[in-house]
């Protein structure tokens, strides 16, 4: 078991994986020489050649468009987009071509890809670099959704997406690269996509984050433990795409109550499809209503506002009393 | 410190050999055995026949919206007609001559257009992607592929279709951009028509030809004739021959025209007039090249008879398709059906299963018992 940081986690996993399929490439700007901006591609370059780490002209439709004509070859690229806010300039090609070409050609061809891309406020980050925007991709079919909370989880949960014949959309937080460090175990190791983990067992209270906002949930239940005397159950969510609606429904069966947590903006975000979900499979268990935090349904709106915008502990703890005493 | 030249300074050539008034460049005059030229007419005339009978399908309603050739048969055969079954084909929307002569059957393209995804699915052998609705957004895969190619050292390269239109979007530009700095093998082949659906191309660039924006990303460009079918022949075939020899990319721009509608949805006598239409119907790629081989007398008795025939079995090979099952919906949407999938699959199909196909299943059996604190009806109190 060796301790790393979320950047050396990914880092490990595309290493790894390169290393056991000459299929695998990564692809983007930057990702080569430079080793990405927050250097998750870090040495591959210097491993694998430049035609296996492939620096691109900055054009972001062309990165996910050629990796899509890749991957029908029968290529795996990992196309890092190099913040999630530029994705735009190539969302049709997601949404279009990645997402599709399994069922357009009736299984004849498929896009076996990951889409990597840095996500979320709270590192004082220019406009287009703070947002959070995983209910976009969530809301497509064929595609998978996945972000992780810390280095173990993506270390695993990015080996598991490179492996997956589905093209996965995979963000990484950026205020968690360097959050802190985990025990990464030495065997390569893939994490099943499509499940929620139980972050904390407990009763009463079920808290439902993931990404970044899990620290946020922890933190929030360890609060309410001392103050409340209350054990909250934390789920990190883990895939948004598909959601794990049974670890869901089984929590809040038995707790009687949930909170969402989560940075994109409320209105029709995953907290929404989770509230429902709860609702479809445990409406009868419910004491109080499902309460949302998330940002508010404005565009991202700078780091000099975005504390109070980006749910925090605070928020999270109130959101969780009203829920208790309801 | 002066004004001085630099590159590029290359003028863009321009490629005709058999002209609408019938006179042919004899020096310029493929080399093509009697049965290729008798292969390349027939494959003509099947596009425009079946084109044709397409556009009285969709009148009756027995298929839906779909783009016709007419007019542009020499430019899509005499493209693919330079490609082996190993290189890869990646169409547009309107490349109904070119799907045909990759092997793409009737039935499947007929099906595609009475709205099946099954008409979207080349054959197992078939290095063809399917049509692409969206303008442009198909030439970056076609570069990825060409990318796989040369990652792989394998023998191939990959032609893809695109309209005038699509070189204004920026696919057009990042695709281009991309096979230039990779040096990838693969041939962009533009049929210029004219118009995009209202839009002329004087109004869709500014540039004097389509050919001479590959000069900008460092790869030929050439303009052919795209109504002769000798030229674009000729001009794929080295753009081909160049791709295979490891020396990169092409834009080939093939000036030919839409001679009916952009698609069966709309009326192009709003936006242009007769005498244009009948000024290029005098230049039709059909009528010429039977000119051609009549003076080699190698046109073949009874041609259009035998096509047509095969269209009528065509026809009735797509029409004798059972109804699309609607539970195929589910089929690919992933590798593997993901829970919340297997869900929605099993309420459809108790659905579909349910007595007069009307919908939710009886009230006698119901399928999940009444939840905790509902009232219960007085049929299910028993």
């Amino acid at each position: 078991m060796a301790k790393l940081n979320m950047v050396k986690a990914l880092n490990l996993a595309l290493l790894e994986e390169m290393e056991r399929d000459p299929d695998v490439l990564t692809i983007g700007e930057d990702v080569g020489v430079d080793g990405g901006v927050f250097r998750v591609t870090e040495d591959l370059h210097r491993r694998f050649g430049s035609r296996r780490v492939i620096d691109t002209p900055l054009a972001e439709a062309a990165i996910i468009g050629c990796s899509v004509g890749m991957a029908i070859y029968g290529l795996k690229p990992i196309c890092e987009i190099q913040f999630s806010g530029f994705a735009f300039q190539c969302f049709h090609q997601i949404e279009n071509h990645a997402a599709r070409y399994r069922q357009r050609t009736q299984g004849r061809f498929h896009c076996q890809m990951v889409v990597r891309m840095p996500y979320g406020g709270g590192v004082r980050a220019l406009e287009h670099h703070s947002e959070s925007e995983e209910q976009f991709y969530a809301h497509i079919p064929g595609l998978k959704m996945v972000i992780p909370s810390g280095p173990r989880t993506a270390r695993a949960l990015l080996t598991a997406a490179i492996r997956d014949p589905d093209p996965v959309i995979f963000f990484e937080h950026k205020g968690l690269y360097h959050a802190a460090k985990e025990e990464v175990p030495d065997e390569s190791e893939a994490m099943p996509i499509g499940r929620a983990q139980i972050a904390q067992e407990g009763s009463r209270l079920t808290l439902i984050a993931y990404g970044a906002m899990l620290r946020v949930a922890l933190e929030a239940a360890e609060t309410l433990q001392a103050e409340d005397g209350v054990t909250p159950e934390v789920i990190d969510l883990l895939t948004i795409s598909p959601l794990d609606r049974e670890t869901l429904v089984a929590s809040v069966a038995k707790t009687g109550r949930a909170v969402v947590v989560h940075e994109a903006p409320l209105s029709f975000g995953p907290g929404a499809e989770i509230a429902a979900s709860i609702m479809d499979g445990a409406f009868l268990s419910l004491e109080a209503p499902i309460r949302r935090v998330a940002a508010y349904d404005v565009p991202f709106v700078g780091f000099a506002r975005e504390k109070a915008s980006v749910p925090d502990v605070a928020r999270v703890l109130a959101a969780a009393r009203e829920t208790l005493t309801f | 410190m002066p004004r001085t030249l630099i590159e590029p300074q290359s003028p863009i050539e321009r490629l005709s050999i058999l002209d609408s008034e019938g006179n042919l460049d004899t020096a310029l005059e493929p080399k093509l055995s009697a049965d290729d030229l008798k292969r390349l007419y027939r494959a003509m005339v099947l596009g425009r026949r079946l084109d044709e009978r397409m556009l009285r399908l969709q009148r009756q309603g027995r298929i839906g919206t779909f783009a016709p050739i007419k007019g542009q048969e020499a430019s899509q055969i005499g493209s693919v007609f330079t490609l082996k079954p190993t290189d890869w084909v990646v169409p547009s929307f309107r490349e109904t001559a070119s799907m045909l002569w990759r092997g793409w059957p009737i039935e499947t393209l007929l099906s595609l257009y009475a709205g099946r995804l099954e008409g979207s699915s080349p054959g197992p052998e078939q290095r063809d992607l399917p049509v692409t609705i969206p303008v442009a957004t198909q030439l970056p895969h076609a570069v990825g592929i060409a990318y796989g190619i040369q990652y792989r050292g394998e023998d191939a390269v990959v032609m893809t279709y695109f309209g005038d239109g699509a070189t204004s979007e920026g696919d057009f530009h990042e695709a281009c951009n991309f096979a230039g700095v990779w040096h990838v093998p693969v041939v962009f082949l533009c049929q210029n028509n004219q118009w995009a659906i209202s839009v002329p191309i004087k109004k869709q660039t500014n540039s004097r030809t389509i050919a001479q924006k590959a000069i900008a990303y460092g790869f030929p460009g050439i303009q052919v004739d795209g109504n002769d079918v000798l030229a674009v022949y000729a001009a794929s075939r080295e753009a081909v021959e160049r791709a295979r020899a490891g020396e990169g990319p092409t834009l080939i721009e093939c000036v030919t025209y839409r001679l009916g509608v952009h698609t069966t949805a709309d009326d192009p006598t709003k936006y242009r007039t007769d005498e244009e239409v009948k000024a290029w119907e005098q230049k039709d790629p059909l009528t010429r090249f039977r000119a051609y081989l009549e003076k080699k007398n190698l046109l073949e008795p009874a041609l259009e008879e035998q096509i047509d025939e095969e269209i009528v079995r065509g026809v009735e090979r797509f029409e004798a398709m059972p109804q699309a099952d609607p539970l195929g919906m589910f089929e690919h949407a992933y590798a593997e059906l993901p829970p919340h999938l297997v869900a929605e699959r099993a309420e459809m199909a108790a659905r579909l299963a349910a007595p007069e196909g009307n919908g939710a299943p009886t009230e006698a059996e119901p399928t999940s018992p009444p939840m905790r604190g509902q009232r219960r009806t007085s049929r299910w109190q028993n």
